[in-house]
């Protein structure tokens, strides 16, 4: 066409050919030290093979591990509850709160007659629907034990076990002590312990933040905390996800168990 | 002659007083970490701070400053007054309104996701339509600064670009596509799931697409920076250029090697295969090239501008140099810091290296030293030269600007040094506090003290920047002369059509995008089962 006027996407301009072909030449090289040869250097059977080292190398998704010994089943029941954050969410998503408030009436004994009670047991009013309902579910399926609870549950449904959540979850918690008795929170509480691998109680189950599935604790009776927080540390309670809480429990000392007991039964 | 004085200004005041407030932010974290301050009993009060100081000062502050500085560069060095006024101030006007959209849900508590956002943490959905405000208004910018260049060509055919608009519109066209990664991560994954229609978001994805523009961002920053390096100093000291080849080289090698390389920032990360972190790490070693390149040309018209002063022998030359004048000040301390930045970046970028220092303090250490040390440093030195043909009055605190610039030096040095070193020894970043009451960590209480020793340095000699300008402002009117860039030795007469324009090196510049992050964007997306429940932030307590 026009050959009198330089173009700059032509093979006559060495500034294309020089910028364009460099970069292409330092591309391919990465490439095949990237994706070929270090793969390849790896000493173990799974990556052998040109296909196998490029796949490794790009990242894709394959199961390496397929060959191998399957996976050791825990000795105990663990908990197989799977939460979602739009699980239960709303008086809308969750269950039904009348037919909850029906199937509440065999609770009343233990848990009060409107989820508060003095008898030690845990306080329901308030509580997050998710966090109920997981509890629910794992003293259905024996990853939480309990004498009491087991045979309460064993005939519910999954949807009634929805409706009493919702049903508890819609209650007003008990009141909250007038603000003047509201001390200030332990340091387990508010900061943890890093160095022990400690989060922060608070940045679970209230006051710093929330997070799904972990309830919130205040109030609830301190021989309650007390014991579960035991529990977990001598391991006799493990339907903890990852073992979450056992990690954490195992690591405080009797004096933290106290304090954080005491803050959540007593603060709010 | 700037004929938008009040345009610059506005861009250049806001993004100093943005500054301002978010150092003392900076400092305040420094302090109630050291072992001066008790633990915080409400760690979200540091996450908060942290999300406003690396919003303001990622986002809002080096943005305002490259574009007030475009808009003057475009004028002064194509002589022609501004292509859409009128848009700019709309790009403005957006700059704010998004910042104030961004930075009160972060005050109140329910943004604390830190500046690179961090999925599948999500907060309130005002914080990241504020930041896609902030992007969209710079946009603006990088539009106006294109049409500006073309018309200009179009009336001086054939003509050489003059250097400083040639490296202003490369610098707008490589934010302009670096920005795309974090607006494609803020779209279609994370505000789908703040305003809420999904519960769900692909992490892994979200930090691929994020990585796009965090490494790109930093060359962004850095820009301005250069092109005081290559257009003001060398004017400033009574020097000449010594290659402006070399320069434009530079500048589109800067293009062409910032973008790919923005998985080095993932080596720790899963979800990318090890090849491709491989061939992220080699290109960043690229990056070298043009920023060797710059220090040589610098350093060689330095000292053209030390031998006409009369400097003679192998080093003697450095003793002739005007080390009163404050750009000469300015440019030296620049350099050292962008040394011992650039040394400590070439064990970030090493794939091996890189896991001894990964997420440790080391690496806030890094990026307060090349973009706070090096690059901010030159921010005050373009605003020291700037401003006095933007308010018609001369500057007269000069021993004041050597005082604040010895001030900002020794700040970062003893505020990042301490960091680097306890990076090695394994201190974690973005820790609310640290406990120190541990046997291997009581020992390095006292790195953190010195931290906060020079973050209160630099606290100061930001006050003294933002005092110095105010004063300018009601200085005596003087008779500035026509202001001018640096001359080259041989200045260009025609230049190859690669170097009289940016399309060579933005076609590779996305060619390169597209082969080194198109398969791991792509994969990412197809892989459903990479979709993780969000953790939401500030919401119930």
């Amino acid at each position: 066409m026009n050959g009198d006027r330089p173009r700059l996407i032509s093979l006559r301009n060495p500034w294309f050919t020089a910028s364009v072909g460099a970069i292409s030449i330092l591309f391919v090289f990465t490439v095949f030290v990237g994706f070929v040869w270090l793969p390849s250097a790896q000493n173990d059977a799974l990556f052998k093979g040109l296909l196998n080292a490029i796949c490794s190398a790009a990242g894709v998704p394959k199961a390496w591990l397929s060959e191998a010994s399957p996976p050791i089943q825990p000795k105990t029941p663990v908990s197989s509850v799977v939460l979602t954050p739009d699980m239960l969410g709303g008086a809308s998503s969750g269950g039904s709160i009348g037919r909850g408030a029906t199937l509440a009436l065999r609770c009343t004994m233990c848990h009060g007659a409107r989820g508060v009670s003095a008898a030690n047991t845990p306080n329901l009013a308030g509580q997050y629907a998710p966090s109920i309902y997981k509890e629910l579910r794992d003293f259905q399926s024996g990853a939480r034990t309990s004498a009491i609870m087991a045979p309460m549950v064993v005939g519910l449904s999954d949807q009634d076990l929805s409706d009493l959540s919702a049903y508890y979850a819609s209650l007003p918690r008990s009141n909250a002590p007038p603000a003047q008795q509201v001390h200030s929170e332990p340091n387990i509480v508010a900061t943890g312990s890093p160095m022990r691998n400690i989060a922060p109680c608070g940045s679970c189950h209230g006051d710093l933040a929330t997070k799904l599935g972990a309830p919130w604790l205040g109030p609830q009776p301190r021989e309650y905390l007390k014991s579960q927080l035991e529990a977990f540390a001598n391991g006799s309670r493990h339907n903890d996800i990852s073992a979450q809480m056992r990690n954490i429990a195992r690591n405080m000392t009797a004096d933290e168990i106290n304090a954080s007991a005491s803050y959540y039964a007593g603060s709010r | 002659m700037i004929s938008n004085r009040r345009l610059v200004l506005a861009h250049f005041w806001l993004a100093f007083a943005v500054f301002g407030l978010a150092i003392l932010l900076g400092e305040w974290q420094m302090f109630i970490r050291s072992p001066l301050h008790g633990w915080l009993h409400n760690p979200d009060l540091y996450y908060r701070s942290v999300t406003a100081h690396g919003t303001v000062m990622g986002y809002v502050f080096p943005t305002l400053v490259a574009m007030g500085f475009g808009y003057a560069i475009c004028e002064l060095s194509l002589d022609q007054p501004l292509i859409g006024r009128r848009w700019a101030w709309v790009g403005y006007a957006m700059i704010i309104v998004g910042s104030v959209a961004a930075v009160v849900p972060v005050a109140l508590g329910l943004d604390s996701v830190l500046y690179t956002f961090y999925p599948p943490m999500i907060g309130n959905a005002f914080y990241y339509i504020g930041v896609v405000l902030v992007v969209v208004g710079s946009w603006v910018w990088v539009v106006l600064m294109g049409v500006n260049l073309n018309a200009w060509k179009r009336a001086h055919p054939g003509a050489p670009v003059p250097l400083p608009m040639f490296a202003n519109v490369a610098a707008a066209y490589l934010w302009g596509w670096t920005a795309v990664g974090a607006a494609l991560e803020l779209l279609f994954q994370i505000l789908p799931v703040a305003l809420g229609f999904s519960n769900t978001i692909n992490a892994g994805l979200s930090r691929v697409l994020f990585s796009w523009t965090l490494h790109a961002i930093v060359y962004f920053w850095l820009m301005p920076a250069y092109i005081a390096f290559y257009t003001i100093v060398p004017r400033a000291i009574g020097g000449r250029l010594y290659s402006d080849t070399m320069a434009r080289v530079s500048f589109a090698l800067f293009l062409v090697f910032s973008m790919p390389i923005g998985i080095h920032h993932l080596f720790a990360d899963p979800q990318v295969g090890s090849g491709f972190k491989f061939i992220h790490s080699v290109f960043t070693a690229m990056v070298t090239i043009p920023t060797l390149l710059t220090v040589f040309t610098i350093c060689a018209s330095v000292e053209i501008a030390a031998r006409l002063r009369g400097g003679k022998g192998v080093f003697g030359w450095l003793k002739a140099l005007p080390w009163d004048n404050p750009q000469m000040l300015a440019l030296a301390f620049s350099f050292v810091m962008l040394g011992f930045g650039g040394a400590g970046g070439l064990i970030n970028m090493s794939y091996q290296l890189d896991s001894t220092v990964h997420n440790t303090q080391w690496i806030t250490g890094h990026f307060h030293l090349i973009f706070g040390g090096a690059v901010v440093i030159m921010y005050f030195a373009i605003a020291y030269d700037l401003w006095p043909h933007l308010t018609g009055r001369a500057m007269q605190d000069l021993s004041l600007i050597r005082t604040q610039l010895w001030l900002w030096f020794v700040g970062m040095i003893v505020t990042t040094f301490p960091w680097h070193y306890v990076g090695i020894l394994g201190m974690p970043r973005r820790m609310a506090y640290f406990d120190y009451s541990a046997p291997g960590l009581s020992g390095e209480g006292i790195t953190v003290i010195m931290s906060t020793v020079g973050g209160a340095l630099l606290v100061v000699s930001a006050l003294l920047f933002l005092l110095i300008l105010y004063r300018n402002h009601s200085a005596s009117r003087a008779e500035t002369t026509p202001f001018t860039f640096s001359r080259a030795i041989h200045e260009p007469t025609s230049l190859p059509l690669a170097l009289n324009g940016l399309g060579l090196w933005v076609g590779l510049m996305i060619a390169l995008t597209i082969t080194n992050y198109g398969y791991p964007i792509a994969q990412l997306i197809g892989l459903h089962d990479a979709q993780v429940p969000a953790v939401f932030i500030g919401g119930k307590r």
